[in-house]
């Protein structure tokens, strides 16, 4: 066969030794290589347990807000990154509707993740990387922009707009 | 299969690979060529092993002292496989120097060091070092009180010797004790440093076994056979033995992980790994200026004999059976080793955080532990309890952030510890995640008086307390009613003593006397208190409940 460079004069043990012998040495390193594999793809691919961080934040008396017009408000936030505890500077675009309905929305562009901002002039939020443009209410007007603006959970209590976790958007 | 075939043959043509990877699998070996040579496979297994989960821990790991600890917590308790894996990697580090030591012996025994295979027991040797250095380098890494300190001993003893001490510690970055230097440096060597070095030296070790050969049997002159697939499957029998062994101690054992470091913590017992324990214990043995002969001299003549085994004994190979001189030196040797290190365990004594008995309790029966509680203590688990500190110290038993606070060393149980540690936790224990408590000093002072109440006995119930307890015991702080009355044996006995006050009174006559001293105790000093309706609820029903001095 192919061996033909190799030492003939050395013995070979007999065909079907030769086949068990290497059945069991390929049956034997692909048990151990699953053991192996296996918990490292759960260890790299399944997300860490959840730590609760900040649930619901305190940010801003709604009278403060202006009426049909979006405004930036920054937050301090606690949320769990790895395996610490960080308390961060967080922001959302908050548009409160004249009755007193507000909607948040996570501040970077769903597109690529840029962050954009309100331009006054065309009314639209921009985003400056690929000018994905987005209405008032979120939508889409142009540009890659996939998906509407994502949002944040919102409640008011006692005058207070309170931010939570982002939605979870499909 | 054509197209793999076509694969494969594109390669063998432009690389040589499959010629390469045949002449490696149908090397000659000697007929007496056998189970006693698969050691050497499992020790490149080994290493293999210790290389993937090491790299899986490093994408999890932080390389900084303090950070490291958490993150290694991080790895144990909230990634899914993470206890597996850093159990595959403690244990591993273990069962590699067991198996590079057999794998040693094995050679020794049958004299397979002899001409011409000096450089090959030489360069094995060395492997043998290396592999002792990712232990010492790798133990530091996850930087509890176990690392720390195991890490201070080892690097004293560097420094301990002659003429090199001192430059040897300042490679270490250890004049001033262990220091986030010391760390990075055994960080880098651990790995980036070594791996490649034994990937190196291992290369180099096949290459001279193959270069003469795997060593016959005397008289051996049978034809030679091949090493695949016989010996391969033998060595594969071996390799899945020791991985079986390898995995069910991951699986049962977790890798330990104590208090993070403490520089502080004079309770703890430095230990090093089991490995090093007959060093340790041999240092133990010369007193004085003699120590450094037990630590570096005397070691350094072993090692040094080690290297020179194949020119002590330059004879020619015999027969197993005749080398009754290579088993006695074996067999003492193994008897020194165990004796030195059984004698070491004997002798240090276990750490509290490994056996977790520092509770005591002297809560009568009858009375629930949290009736025991003086009002400062309570208005400290008040703090407890509105700080939130439940979340990273969930009590005894439980996984939290933070440390257990029923087992805190006895340095750290004093007020005077404490109270500048809640001020600035990361300035007290260098790395420590937790968040200052901003309170009033003497807010602190309860808070301190109260997490040095707890013992790993009364723990659940104190912290069981029924808040109507704790906001009462917070009424009567906030009066500082502690000026004339004395509860729980704290206070002043200017009024009468509280303790068991509900089987002097009711709820009626406290009410009353809260309102107008003078028309239940004629001629009291004590001044009336318009307490609203719900402090006046707590306040009685806290003094109600009092149990007897």
């Amino acid at each position: 066969m192919e061996e033909k460079h190799l030492h003939e004069d050395a013995v070979d043990v007999s065909p079907t030794r030769r086949k068990f012998y290497i059945l069991a040495i390929n049956g034997i390193m692909g048990v151990i290589g699953a053991l192996l594999a296996i918990p490292a793809a759960i260890y790299l691919l399944f997300p860490p347990k959840a730590r609760k961080g900040t649930q619901w934040v305190k940010t801003a008396d709604l009278s403060t807000i202006p009426a049909d017009k979006p405004t930036e408000i920054s937050f301090q936030r606690t949320r769990a990154d790895g395996w610490q505890l960080i308390t961060e500077k967080a922001t959302a675009w908050v548009v409160k509707q004249p009755n007193n309905e507000v909607v948040a929305f996570t501040p970077n562009c769903t597109h690529l993740g840029c962050a954009y901002h309100w331009d006054d002039s065309s009314h639209t939020f921009i985003c400056p990387c690929h000018t994905s443009a987005f209405a008032i209410d979120g939508k889409v007007l142009g540009g890659p922009a996939p998906r509407p603006l994502d949002r944040c959970q919102v409640k008011v209590e006692n005058g207070v707009l309170q931010i939570g976790p982002p939605e979870q958007h499909a | 299969m054509k197209p793999i075939r076509d694969v494969i043959d594109w390669l063998e043509h432009r690389t040589g690979l499959e010629t390469a990877i045949r002449d490696f699998l149908y090397e000659d070996i000697p007929a007496s060529s056998g189970w006693h040579q698969i050691i050497g496979s499992a020790a490149v297994f080994f290493f293999v092993i210790q290389v993937f989960t090491g790299g899986l821990l490093a994408f999890n790991f932080a390389a900084t002292p303090g950070d490291s600890y958490n993150s290694v917590r991080y790895i144990m308790t909230e990634l899914t496989g993470g206890r597996l894996i850093r159990g595959l990697h403690h244990w591993g580090a273990s069962m590699m120097l067991i198996i590079v030591v057999l794998h040693m012996i094995q050679v020794f025994l049958y004299g397979a060091y002899k001409k011409p295979r000096e450089a090959t027991w030489m360069v094995g040797c060395v492997l043998l070092l290396v592999t002792l250095v990712f232990g010492l380098t790798g133990y530091l890494l996850p930087w509890d009180n176990r690392a720390y300190w195991g890490t201070v001993v080892t690097t004293q003893i560097t420094g301990s010797a002659p003429v090199l001490g001192p430059y040897l510690v300042r490679l270490l970055g250890s004049e001033a004790g262990v220091s986030r230097v010391t760390f990075s440096r055994f960080y880098a060597l651990h790995t980036i440093l070594l791996p490649p070095l034994v990937i190196i030296l291992i290369g180099i070790h096949i290459y001279l076994v193959r270069k003469h050969g795997v060593a016959p049997a005397v008289g051996d002159t049978a034809p030679r056979k091949k090493f695949f697939p016989e010996q391969v499957f033998k060595d594969t029998i071996g390799v899945a033995i020791a991985f079986i062994i390898l995995f069910t101690l991951a699986v049962i054992a977790d890798a330990p992980l104590g208090r993070l470091a403490d520089p502080t913590d004079t309770a703890f017992t430095p230990r090093p790994e089991w490995y090093f324990l007959f060093l340790f214990q041999t240092i133990k043995f010369f007193k004085g200026p003699l120590e450094v002969l037990g630590a570096v001299v005397l070691p350094g003549v072993a090692v040094l004999t080690l290297f020179l085994v194949p020119f002590i004994d330059r004879g020619p190979m015999v027969r197993l059976g005749k080398r009754g001189l290579a088993f006695g030196v074996v067999i003492l040797g193994a008897l020194a080793w165990t004796g030195l290190t059984t004698a070491a365990v004997m002798t240090t004594p276990a750490n509290p955080e490994e056996n977790g008995l520092i509770a005591t309790t002297d809560v009568e029966t009858g009375v629930q532990a949290w009736q025991s509680l003086s009002p400062e203590e309570l208005q400290g688990l008040a703090l407890f309890r509105k700080e939130g500190c439940k979340g990273c110290h969930p009590g005894s038993g439980k996984q939290g952030v933070g440390p257990d606070l029923t087992k805190l060393p006895a340095d750290h149980r004093t007020a005077a510890w404490l109270v500048p540690h809640f001020k600035e936790p990361s300035k007290i224990v260098p790395g420590s995640t937790m968040p200052p408590v901003q309170l009033s000093n003497s807010d602190l002072n309860a808070l301190s008086s109260f997490v040095l109440k707890l013992t790993a006995d009364n723990e659940s119930s104190i912290m069981a307390a029924p808040d109507y307890v704790v906001q009462g015991a917070l009424v009567y702080q906030s009066n500082h009613c502690n000026s004339c009355h004395m509860i729980a044996g704290v206070g002043q006995k200017l009024g009468p003593v509280l303790d068991g006050v509900g089987q002097r009174h009711d709820r009626a006559w406290l009410e009353q006397h809260f309102n107008d001293p003078q028309s239940t105790s004629k001629g009291t000093s004590m001044p009336p208190y318009k307490f609203s309706p719900a402090d006046m609820d707590a306040i009685c029903k806290y003094l109600l409940q009092l149990p007897k001095a």
